[in-house]
């Protein structure tokens, strides 16, 4: 009885460890075959060994576009996320630690913006860049990548509980400033929800398409994703860059896969932590 | 040409059609812009958006002889990928760039939004009728008196490319005429292979038959629109392939993926009646069948007949706004008439010249490897000849192609038939263009 009660939840465990695993595993596999080998050879097992050429020839195709491409995601991505991630911190400490009038307008006003899909804001974000003539910049996509409002929500919550009202009085009694105390203890207290905050935020600005599809033109600012499309939707015309495409979607997810081991284990004490208080 | 993401381009035209309500139309800028199309007084930077690769490296040489005029390429997917959604977009908030790529089935919904600049004023671009062949000409202005709403750039003549070593080896002889075809078909399924493989996904090529055999989809007699999907063309073109389907000599694997590559590489499928360009898609998509395919003109219906479909091309437009409508057009006609750019596309992009003697580039005098040495581009150059000028687009396309789509899946998989799909791809055709307010005749 004991031993079925264990064998139930790993046998689910396990496909659907399975089904996750699968798709990165025909990507890996596809990506280090030659075109040709591509249809005519069992998709899940390797052929010829290509990916080195592939690699090669993907980050050489147009003067090395596809570099600049991940670089951009990168920056977008990266500086988006760390930007936003101290904006939304900020936004959250102030709204479950200072009282004032007007506080749950706000806060009510934040969280009905995480039911409005950023998709649904493209259009709108194009059209306000378009006054000021800064559609097809960097900036026309990292700005309205800052804006986070499910960080507000979670690091409000998170800052309600773990940042004593006591540890503050103490340090305003002390001399220290605002400021200093919200940099020096309460980001520290917070710290497992703004990885968590982070790793989310970095995922959405990655994973966000429609932004950059709406705002950019010049080839020289699109993040991996756009470019990779772009190459996609050619793919019957310009038949080489099938290999590209799959060959860039595999290095294209190394940067997340890198992000994630390097901060889940922040993201599982915060979560644990969270969950006993 | 052929839209990967439909639903993405959908979503795209469905918010576009919101913000419409939202801004006034610019009535007077319209007919300002078209009657001046003369030239600007100093250097002017033209902004030119287009998905074709390597573009660069053709504009670069532009770029080099004339300072005064530079242009800057932007680029982005392809059009339904999402290009002609942020033209809309662009439009609607006023910095649409000067040039665009656009294929000539979606011309007319530009033109229909009010979107491009006439450049029937431009004398240079007038000259230059002569140099097209006919039917590229028709593409760009619509059949209309007195308007021009584009370059042409590049064409999509048909022929039948077919697996020469399988039809000889099995004696079969190669068809020249449909009825030919279907009897051919019927060999091929004794051989153990399918003709071809119908695609039921990409309506495009169901359009080039159509076109082919005479059907006319649209006409606009210059207020109204008339939506005709079901003439006496289209109808006995759907009833043939719906026979083909019925026996079971076709294969249907949703073109454009891999089984569908699969199919061709591994010689299940053994012909395949497409446009210029799909020489290239057979080489990527079938490597292994190299030096075993041939091309063959189009098969006919009537004996002795030379007629050709299009399938694709697309040309280089002027979008309304451009402060420098001349500059565009002078630029336009170097890209898509002057031997230089014609070949550098070519090499780049594989694009087939709409010019008469763009058919006689040195690239495309060879014979390709690839089909056992044979001179393929003279099957095309002649047909693009044979192609019947007055087909015209209609203003919604991407949606007719959605709904056709859908209801040809049907049909293929057996729920309804070819002329079923047809009838309710007229009807939903004609309920988008009302609610669009486009004007139709019934």
């Amino acid at each position: 009885m004991k031993n079925a009660n264990r064998i139930a939840p790993m046998l689910v465990m396990g496909a659907a460890t399975l089904y996750f695993l699968v798709p990165i595993w025909w990507l890996l596999v596809a990506a280090s075959k030659t075109r040709g080998e591509f249809t005519s050879t069992t998709p899940l097992w390797f052929a010829d060994f290509a990916l080195i050429d592939n690699l090669k020839e993907l980050f050489a195709y147009g003067d090395g576009v596809f570099l600049r491409w991940m670089l951009n995601s990168v920056v977008y991505t990266g500086g988006a996320a760390l930007l936003g991630t101290l904006l939304a911190a900020m936004c959250g400490y102030a709204l479950a630690k200072y009282r004032f009038p007007g506080r749950e307008a706000i806060f009510n006003i934040v969280l009905s913006g995480v039911l409005v899909p950023a998709t649904a804001l493209a259009l709108p974000l194009f059209l306000i860049f378009s006054q000021f003539e800064a559609t097809n910049t960097f900036w026309s996509v990292f700005l309205p990548s800052l804006v986070n409002p499910f960080g507000v929500y979670l690091a409000r919550i998170y800052a309600t509980a773990s940042v004593p009202d006591e540890l503050l009085e103490a340090a305003r009694l002390d001399g220290s400033g605002e400021i200093r105390t919200f940099f020096t203890i309460s980001t520290r207290l917070m710290f497992p929800a703004l990885v968590t905050i982070f790793l989310f935020h970095f995922v959405a600005v990655w994973n966000n398409f429609l932004l950059p599809l709406i705002m950019l033109g010049e080839e020289k600012l699109f993040p991996v994703t756009l470019g990779l499309y772009s190459w996609n939707t050619q793919v019957n015309q310009i038949p080489e860059l099938r290999m590209l495409v799959l060959t860039g979607a595999l290095v294209s997810i190394v940067p997340l896969v890198i992000a994630f081991l390097l901060l889940q284990r922040f993201w599982r004490n915060g979560l644990g932590s969270g969950a006993i208080k | 040409m052929r839209p990967p993401m439909r639903s993405l381009s959908i979503a795209l035209a469905s918010a576009l059609a919101l913000t419409a309500c939202s801004s006034g139309g610019d009535a007077e800028e319209t007919t300002a812009g078209a009657a001046a199309c003369a030239p600007s007084s100093g250097p002017v930077t033209l902004t030119y958006t287009t998905w074709i690769p390597g573009i660069d490296n053709v504009v670069k040489v532009w770029n080099e002889k004339n300072p005064n005029i530079q242009v800057k390429v932007q680029t982005g997917p392809n059009g339904n990928g999402g290009t002609y959604a942020n033209f809309f977009n662009q439009l609607k908030a006023g910095n649409a760039p000067d040039l665009g790529h656009i294929e000539y089935d979606a011309l007319p919904s530009f033109r229909v939004q009010d979107g491009l600049t006439n450049l029937a004023d431009c004398s240079e671009v007038t000259a230059a009728k002569d140099q097209f062949v006919d039917w590229t000409w028709g593409q760009v202005t619509f059949g209309e008196q007195n308007s021009v709403y584009g370059v042409p750039q590049d064409a999509g003549p048909m022929a039948l490319f077919y697996r020469k070593d399988l039809f000889e080896k099995n004696k079969i002889p190669v068809p020249t005429t449909w009825d030919e075809y279907a009897a051919a078909a019927e060999k091929v399924k004794a051989a153990g292979g399918y003709i071809t493989n119908f695609s039921q996904s990409d309506i495009n090529q169901f359009a080039g038959f159509a076109w082919q055999a005479g059907g006319r989809w649209f006409a606009n007699d210059g207020t109204k629109w008339t939506v005709n999907l079901q003439d006496e063309a289209t109808t006995k073109v759907a009833n043939y392939w719906q026979g083909l389907i019925d026996k079971k000599l076709v294969s249907s694997v949703p073109p454009w993926t891999t089984e569908w590559d699969n199919a061709y590489n591994t010689g299940q499928a053994w012909t395949w009646t497409s446009a210029v360009w799909g020489a290239n898609s057979i080489m990527s998509g079938a490597p292994a069948t190299k030096g075993k395919w041939a091309v063959a003109p189009m098969p006919q219906w009537t004996a002795g007949g030379t007629v050709a479909g299009n399938w694709g091309g697309s040309a280089t437009a002027v979008f309304k706004g451009s402060k420098h409508p001349y500059e565009a057009a002078k630029f336009a006609l170097w890209l898509n008439t002057s031997e230089e750019a014609l070949t550098l596309l070519n090499k780049e992009a594989q694009l087939y010249p709409a010019t008469k003697a763009g058919a006689k580039l040195p690239a495309l005098s060879e014979g390709v490897e690839f089909y056992g040495g044979q001179k393929i581009y003279d099957v095309f150059a002649t047909a693009s000849t044979q192609v019947a000028p007055d087909f015209v687009w209609g203003p919604t396309m991407t949606s007719t192609y959605a709904t056709a789509s859908d209801s040809f899946k049907g049909a293929v998989s057996g729920s309804g038939t070819l002329l079923d799909a047809l009838k309710t791809t007229q009807t939903k055709t004609i309920e988008n263009l009302k609610s669009q307010a486009i004007p139709v005749a019934e």
